[in-house]
């Protein structure tokens, strides 16, 4: 049982989810993808703003999942990989594409898919994945 | 005020799939052993704590400090559950002794009990997903395995960490828990059979993974009044560190460490006057079998990257410089992972009261107990003695 989640969840979680806008401390100038309300490093000093990603990154570990948690039996195998974003922070994600040809080192660009299903009747969730580029060597 | 406090009494249930019993059953019977061995009346214990990670989830059951002291016989004392996912029993544990440190507590019970076979598979999978980051890696199918699997990856691919080392410790926990009759599984494993094991998430297959079990474990905690004048082999906690890292582990700078095992057990160290060199054996987190490795290089047990080379040259076998999991570890004893903490310090007491049989490590005046939670967030570690003055080396 993925945690049932509700329609205010998924609004709140919009911007993140589908637009890749994460933040940045001004004051650092660290990048945060999931966004934050307070840097970790400056706390009270710090300044956070919206900050638009790329949606480039490389993958930087991954693993192919064969024994999923419920709501994801259909889609096994799948590749998830965690993926160091151009702007320099790590966010996990599933991969698309030629999985059969994934690899450490690989770039990827965000592209938007169906993640899973609440049930028969419950949201469809889209979100973030990841595509492997063309031209990868 | 008490600066010395020991473990005078240990107990623990079989770890095992208990449909018969339930976990109420489970943490009782475990606290009685625990009770009994110390010697002590239940009217003279001031306070539980227990480890328990979801039983919520597990079982629909909260609120399970009191359920405990109420099937125990032991109200109206104060009881507490501590949460930490995996390293709840750890947690309970800790505080369990900084309750005797306040000096408000003489006799505690420290407890730690999961039941999770009642859930089906994917379910418990899903449960144990809670204690990572549900917004960004249980939401997108994210198991635990796939966290580990990541880790085991990116170690492989930066040191050079094999397949076969990584089985190697499955192998050795399995052999090691032969003799120990509250294991799930007391039998041995082959390298092959652990690298032809189906695959859960890859580069881990079944049997990198440790196991779904039920069980519970107990122990009596004593201040350095009382376990003078009644133990007849008081277990001395010679440090206890605690630290906590990003909750996500795509948020580490590093995939390949556990910045809070190293913060963890750096204090406990010091607290004990003690180095990673003069520690005579260990209990650590091998949740999966890459979790040994990376926690043998995050000890301080060897360099950085070359924790696989480190159990390929054997040194963490029974006979060992660094004989590790001695009563088979997570893996093979089983891990109902709010019990897994308080398990790690009643293995540990039976090594230094020399109860171990043909398991037992000669001579072994210290031991060490790395509890981790979730993918490395929260890391507590435990250094234990025969002696309560510290070593100085
Ligand atoms: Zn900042």
């Amino acid at each position: 049982m993925v945690h049932k989640s509700s329609v205010p969840l998924h609004w709140r979680m919009q911007k993140s989810r589908y637009n890749l806008i994460g933040s940045k401390c001004v004051t650092c100038n660290t990048v945060f993808f999931p966004s934050r309300i307070l840097c970790p490093k400056c706390r009270r000093k710090g300044k956070l703003e919206s900050f638009q990603f790329s949606g480039k990154g490389e993958i930087i570990s991954y693993t192919i999942i064969k024994v999923p948690p419920e709501g994801f039996e259909k889609n096994i195998p799948y590749a998830i990989a965690v993926i160091k974003l151009e702007e320099g922070t790590n966010i996990a994600g599933h991969v698309v594409g030629d999985i059969e040809n994934i690899e450490i080192g690989k770039k990827v660009r965000a592209v938007f898919r169906k993640i899973y299903e609440d049930g028969k009747d419950g949201l469809i969730h889209y979100g973030l994945k990841w595509e492997l580029e063309e031209g990868n060597e | 005020m008490t600066k010395r406090v020991a473990v005078i009494g240990i107990g623990m249930t079989k770890f095992d799939e208990h449909w018969e019993k339930s976990l109420r059953d489970l943490s009782t019977e475990a606290g009685i052993l625990a009770i009994k061995d110390a010697g002590v009346d239940g009217s003279s214990i001031n306070a539980l704590f227990i480890g328990n990670m979801s039983a919520g989830r597990f079982i629909g059951q909260e609120h399970l400090a009191p359920l405990a002291t109420d099937q125990a016989g032991l109200n109206p004392i104060p009881a507490t559950r501590c949460e930490a996912a995996c390293a709840s029993g750890a947690l309970a544990f800790r505080k369990a002794y900084h309750s005797i440190l306040s000096g408000e507590h003489e006799i505690v019970v420290a407890a730690g009990a999961e039941k999770m076979t009642d859930l089906k598979g994917t379910d418990a999978i899903a449960t144990l997903m809670g204690a990572g980051d549900q917004e960004w890696e249980s939401s997108i199918g994210l198991t635990f395995t796939g966290l580990y699997a990541l880790i085991a990856r990116a170690h492989m691919h930066m040191f050079g960490t094999t397949r076969e080392q990584l089985a190697m410790v499955s192998v050795n926990n399995h052999k090691n828990a032969v003799h120990n009759e509250k294991a799930q599984f007391p039998k041995e494993i082959t390298v092959d059979d652990v690298i032809k094991s189906p695959v859960i998430a890859d580069p881990l297959r079944l049997l990198d993974c440790s196991p779904i079990t039920d069980g519970a474990a107990a122990v009596v905690l004593a201040s350095e009044r009382i376990a003078r004048n009644i133990a007849k082999q008081p277990v001395w906690i010679l440090g206890s560190g605690q630290a906590s890292d990003t909750l996500a582990l795509h948020d580490r700078k590093s995939l390949v460490e556990m910045a809070a095992t190293k913060v963890a057990s750096r204090k406990a160290y010091e607290q004990a006057h003690m180095k990673p060199e003069d520690i005579n054996l260990a209990e650590v987190h091998d949740c999966f079998s890459i979790n040994e490795i990376i926690s043998i290089e995050d000890l301080g047990f060897c360099e950085k990257g070359k924790g696989g080379k480190f159990v390929e040259e054997g040194k963490i076998t029974i006979k060992g410089e660094k004989p590790i999991n001695t009563t088979g570890g997570l893996k093979a004893i089983g891990h109902p992972v709010g019990a897994t903490g308080i398990r790690q310090i009643v293995d540990i007491v039976r090594q230094l009261r020399g109860e171990c049989g043909p398991i037992q490590i000669k001579g072994a005046d210290n031991g060490l107990a790395l509890n981790i939670g979730g993918s490395g967030a929260t890391s507590i570690v435990h250094i234990l003695g025969t002696e309560p003055e510290p070593i100085t080396s």
